[in-house]
């Protein structure tokens, strides 16, 4: 069979060395009453029969239309070769660094990947990656409960929908109290936001661009925090970090972020990438994996895992996390994807996808009926008002071959007419001609 | 070797894009754009090529070295699935799309093959349903706990602890506690679950118990019936951690077993690979009485064949993730469950099993294994015998790692001292085996006679034994500290 | 090894009682026992600490271990040279690796002498 390379000869004298007559007799502890009622599943295939089907699959998926779709998640062109390098198997067959003489590769590039998301981020310490950007920001809010320990968490309803319901359902058991602070037109409202601190806030925790797209500096909110003893926790978009103000500029002390727009494809939500970076002062309360540099018994840098007394094998219910591995293969490929691009490639990213945006948004705009939900500036994303339901615009234009944004008010009550444009370096200029030309048909 | 950032020289090109005709701050405000540079590296495409292939001759895997690591499973990853998972009309697939209504019609072979391989985890585990959604073992640890949680809930029951067996898994007390519980310790005896131990801690006020079946010592838990039915008295739900499916899969169903809940890891049972530690996937699968707390989205079929996402669930405990798991890897293990099909799963576990015992009575005249009976996927065995020359189950380690080898896993499960946990897989040639066993009883014979050697491997890798304090003390966590 | 003039809890901890003031640490077999500490975790100046209660955490490499005040009262001074120096618990744990001075709420009672604890330790080395 394939994959398992005893023949039956094999069989025979491993048993013989077992002293047991049968492979049955090894299963003998699991009593005839314990046995499987069904196991109807069906037969094996052949490598090139398992192809066909999951190629006939993935067929059944429309990826070939023009897509604005981002709402946290972003369509970036992939370095060919972060592919080639990162599916050397040396990386990806291997397992959790346990011994690190054998896995200096694998502990090196976390190493780097620490210093590349703490360089974007401006912060002094990464952690070694989590699951996802939503799962960050709720470790990210659990770092600032056990520190400040208190259990209050003020939250911006502009930031990611999908990450405030995570955290909702994380936190239901734990006796923490969520205060949201509502949206204006898209905005954050800073002056809310500051006000709803206090001496039992734990933290505050915002997103910048926020879902609406709309850009921020927290500077003074959280310096305000700051002032009241409350940690200040940033969600960003690390594509955008090449040229926005960091969170480190702006005295934050947790940044997170989705990774997947660093060398990840979209795969339908996952494998994705939970970027964590903290001030010195909140290291000891970050949670997962760490990599470190130090030396070995001749003198020469080499790199482990540390400060693991702080995790699940050593503290056990008393861990800092119930988390145990890391995104190592993502973080790997976002790492990678950096070095490639460098600092001049992703500021060029960046760049090209707000111009794009804005371009986006004049064509859209100059259709009447459309107009932007905020004033406010705004990177690759926006938000805008049609004059019909957003739903209706993605019926009609998913027809045409557009997908052209997401519909805000799936999570917005009042903003259903609202669409959530997304451009990036992939969206051409023509592209975006052609969605505002057949938006203007379909408004007409 | 230098780090990636030490070998920057500003002026070289990567792989960019085309310019943009206007400069960030010519599009945004002063205030909002970072004054200072990120600091990212400039290298050509060789420089990024190189270094990373530099770095990667600095790592076992599973391709190139033999990797018992016991419970961790690091059988072979078929190539086909990466083939599989690189598929455009996967990876170029917006998550979002089945929220824009109309627009699911956009991603049926998705929804379809989410669909499939829940129902395909239902059969091999014999539970109700599935969700694909956690994105890692410990994950789907915390899933199950809340499910249970919610369950208690809503059934007005007062419970507030979880009992966690000393053979379990060390994730399993951190994953109830941050679900909101208190965790009770259970000692074994006899390498298993006692039930008269059980009963000293059973009562009203337990939630559920997970178990981990066969248990990190590789045995498997035969007093499980009577398990099952002491913790129903009590309605306290039985948790069952799949990290050791592989022993008993088509052998038993851990829903016909009576269990309530289950994890499974993908990446090791299926096949998936580890990735240098993850991404990794663990769906939870629950018996009918729990259905209604699982997360949401689920994925339904329409009579008309027709798939689509069901967010309807108020009972549901919520989100676990921001969409619908690891889709990437689900996919690897669909496509490798296809290949083998339901009698060539039962013939993996099978020689897992075999495998394991094997390889135990090759070694068990060399070393100690406390529990030398008939094991399960894995056994664990004891460094103790070589503690009169004063060689650690470290140094074995170490000194397999100078002979090609990945180290069995050491110092767990804790309650075996000097513990070298050795989990072969199905998927190792018996010359393999054999290989390997010579080779490690020859360096035990080395150990014996020169502990010197012992303490001082590995001697052939890029390092030798690291200095671990000072890496805790310094906390040198990046190039900039 | 086991100084005359201190006080010990079962659990380890040493205090050196003066007047109403005791200076509080960890023993040398607890050290030992833990190995090269590289992090240790107390209350802050103005905390109350409570006899038998946790205070506190140690961790070396591969261990954490919580720590319990020996006596009651507030706390009145940290050892901050801990912070960047953890190593001094393993070089002088009852001179430069004290940990904390407690200003006591009552008199101490319970605690063991030097002879008693030296009891304890021999029977946890078997």
């Amino acid at each position: 069979m394939p994959y398992v390379p005893h023949t039956p000869e094999d069989i025979r004298r491993m048993l013989g060395v077992i002293g047991e007559p049968t492979v049955a007799a090894l299963f003998a502890e699991i009593t005839p009453a314990m046995r499987p009622k069904s196991f109807d599943l069906p037969d094996g295939k052949s490598e090139m029969a398992v192809l066909a089907q999951l190629e006939d699959l993935a067929r059944k998926n429309a990826v070939s239309h023009v897509s604005f779709l981002g709402a946290g998640f972003y369509d970036h062109h992939i370095p060919a070769a972060v592919d080639a390098l990162s599916m050397r198997s040396e990386f990806y067959t291997a397992y959790t660094p346990y011994q690190p003489e054998a896995s200096q590769g694998t502990l090196q590039a976390i190493f780097e990947y620490q210093t590349a998301v703490t360089r974007l981020t401006g912060l002094t310490f990464a952690n070694a990656s989590v699951y996802d950007g939503g799962t960050a920001l709720f470790e990210a809010a659990m770092m600032a409960v056990r520190h400040t320990d208190r259990r209050k968490l003020v939250v911006c309803e502009a930031l990611n929908p999908i990450y405030r319901v995570m955290l909702g359902s994380y936190t239901a058991n734990l006796n923490l109290e969520l205060v949201t602070i509502a949206h204006k037109d898209g905005n954050c409202d800073l002056a809310a936001l500051t006000a709803a601190l206090d001496e039992n806030t734990a933290a505050v925790l915002v997103q910048n661009p926020n879902f609406f797209g709309t850009l921020n500096d927290f500077s003074a909110l959280f310096a305000a925090a700051k002032e009241k003893g409350v940690v200040s926790v940033i969600s960003v978009y690390p594509v955008l970090q090449s040229v926005l103000k960091s969170p480190g500029e702006m005295g934050a002390d947790v940044a997170v972020a989705e990774g997947q727009s660093l060398g990840l494809p979209l795969s339908f939500g996952g494998p994705y990438l939970g970027i964590m970076t903290c001030t010195k002062g909140m290291v000891r309360q970050m949670p997962g994996r760490m990599v470190g540099r130090t030396v070995d018994t001749q003198g020469r840098t080499g790199y482990v895992l540390t400060l693991q007394a702080r995790e699940q094998h050593i503290r056990r219910q008393k861990a800092t996390s119930n988390i145990c591995s890391n995104q190592a293969l993502c973080a790997l490929r976002s790492l990678m994807h950096l070095c490639l691009l460098g600092e001049e490639g992703l500021k060029r990213t960046a760049e090209i996808g707000i111009e794009r945006a804005h371009y986006a948004a004049e064509r859209l705009t100059a259709i009447p009926g459309v107009a932007l939900l905020s004033t406010a500036p705004f990177g690759n994303e926006f938000a805008i008002t049609l004059p019909v339901n957003a739903y209706q615009a993605i019926d009609k234009l998913t027809a045409r071959g557009f997908v052209p944004g997401f519909p805000l008010g799936r999570y917005y009550p009042g903003l259903e007419n609202a669409l959530l444009v997304a451009c990036t370096e992939k969206t051409s200029k023509e592209q975006i001609g052609v969605f505002a030309e057949l938006l203007r048909g379909m408004l007409a | 070797m230098n780090t990636v950032f030490k070998k920057s020289d500003p002026g070289r090109e990567g792989v960019w894009p085309a310019k943009a005709d206007k400069s960030a701050s010519e599009m945004l405000p002063a205030g909002l754009l970072r004054v200072k540079p990120a600091g990212l590296p400039s290298l050509s495409e060789l420089d990024v090529v190189r270094h990373f292939t530099q770095l990667s001759r600095r790592n076992y895997g599973v391709d190139g070295n033999f990797y018992p690591l016991g419970s961790c499973t690091m059988k072979y990853n078929p190539k086909f699935t990466e083939t599989v998972a690189a598929l455009p009309g996967f990876t170029r697939l917006h998550p979002v799309l089945p929220q824009l209504k109309g627009a699911g019609r956009l991603c049926q072979g998705a929804l379809e093959v989410m669909f499939e391989t829940e129902q395909m985890l239902c059969e091999i585990c014999g539970m109700k349903a599935f969700t694909l959604h956690p994105m890692a073992g410990a994950h789907g640890e915390l899933t199950g706990v809340m499910i249970i949680a919610a369950y208690h809930k809503d059934k007005g029951n007062k419970k507030t602890k979880i009992i966690v067996p000393d053979s379990a898994h060390g994730t399993n007390p951190a994953s109830a506690a941050i679900a909101g519980y208190e965790v009770v310790n259970l000692p074994s005896k006899d390498g298993i679950v006692d039930p008269d131990e059980l009963a000293k801690v059973l009562d009203d006020s337990v939630a559920g118990m997970m178990m981990t079946c066969p248990n990190t010592l590789g045995l498997f838990e035969k007093n499980l019936p009577k398990i099952v039915e002491m913790l129903r008295k009590v309605d306290a739900l039985l948790y069952y951690d799949g990290a050791n499916l592989n022993a008993i899969m088509g052998k038993m169903r851990v829903g016909d077993a009576g269990f309530d809940v289950v994890h499974l890891n993908l990446h090791k049972t299926f096949a998936t690979p580890h990735g240098g530690g993850g991404p990794g996937a663990g769906p939870v699968g629950v018996s009918e009485r729990l259905v209604p707390y699982l997360p949401i989205s689920r994925v339904e079929k329409l009579e008309d064949g027709q798939f689509f996402l069901n967010y309807d669930f108020p009972k549901s405990i919520g989100y676990v993730a921001p969409f619908y798991g690891n889709f990437g890897v689900v996919l690897k293990a669909y496509a490798y469950i296809l290949r083998l099909g339901g009698k060539g799963l039962t013939r993996a576990t099978e020689n897992a099993v075999l495998a394991a015992n094997y390889l135990r009575k090759r070694l068990d005249s060399v070393l100690d294994v406390p529990y030398d009976r008939i094991c399960m996927h894995e056994f664990v065995a004891s460094a103790c015998n070589l503690s009169g020359c004063h060689v650690r189950a470290l140094d074995i380690a170490k000194m397999l790692l100078d002979r090609g080898y990945h180290a069995p896993t050491i110092y767990f499960p804790l309650i075996v001292k000097e513990a070298l946990m050795f989990e072969p897989t199905e998927t190792e040639s018996l010359d393999t085996l054999d290989q390997f066993a010579d080779d490690l009883i020859a360096l035990l014979a080395e150990a014996r006679a020169n502990p010197e050697l012992a303490h001082n491997a590995p001697t052939t890798l890029p390092v030798t034994r690291l200095d671990e304090t000072r890496a805790a003390r310094n906390m040198e966590l990046t190039d900039d500290l | 090894m086991i100084p005359k003039d201190l006080k010990y809890a079962k659990s380890h901890e040493w205090a050196k009682i003066e007047g109403d003031v005791a200076t509080v640490g960890i023993t040398h077999f607890a050290q030992e026992q833990l190995g090269d500490l590289t992090y240790v975790d107390l209350p802050k100046v103005g905390a109350t600490v409570t006899m038998g209660a946790e205070m506190g955490s140690v961790e070396s490499v591969k261990a954490a271990s919580e720590l319990y005040s020996p006596v009651s009262g507030t706390v009145t001074e940290v050892n901050a040279a801990l912070e960047n120096a953890p190593e001094s618990i393993n070089q002088e744990p009852y001179g430069a690796g004290w940990m904390l001075k407690v200003k006591l709420s009552g008199p101490v009672d319970g605690l063991l002498d030097a002879a008693a604890y030296e009891q304890v330790c021999a029977e946890e080395a078997h």
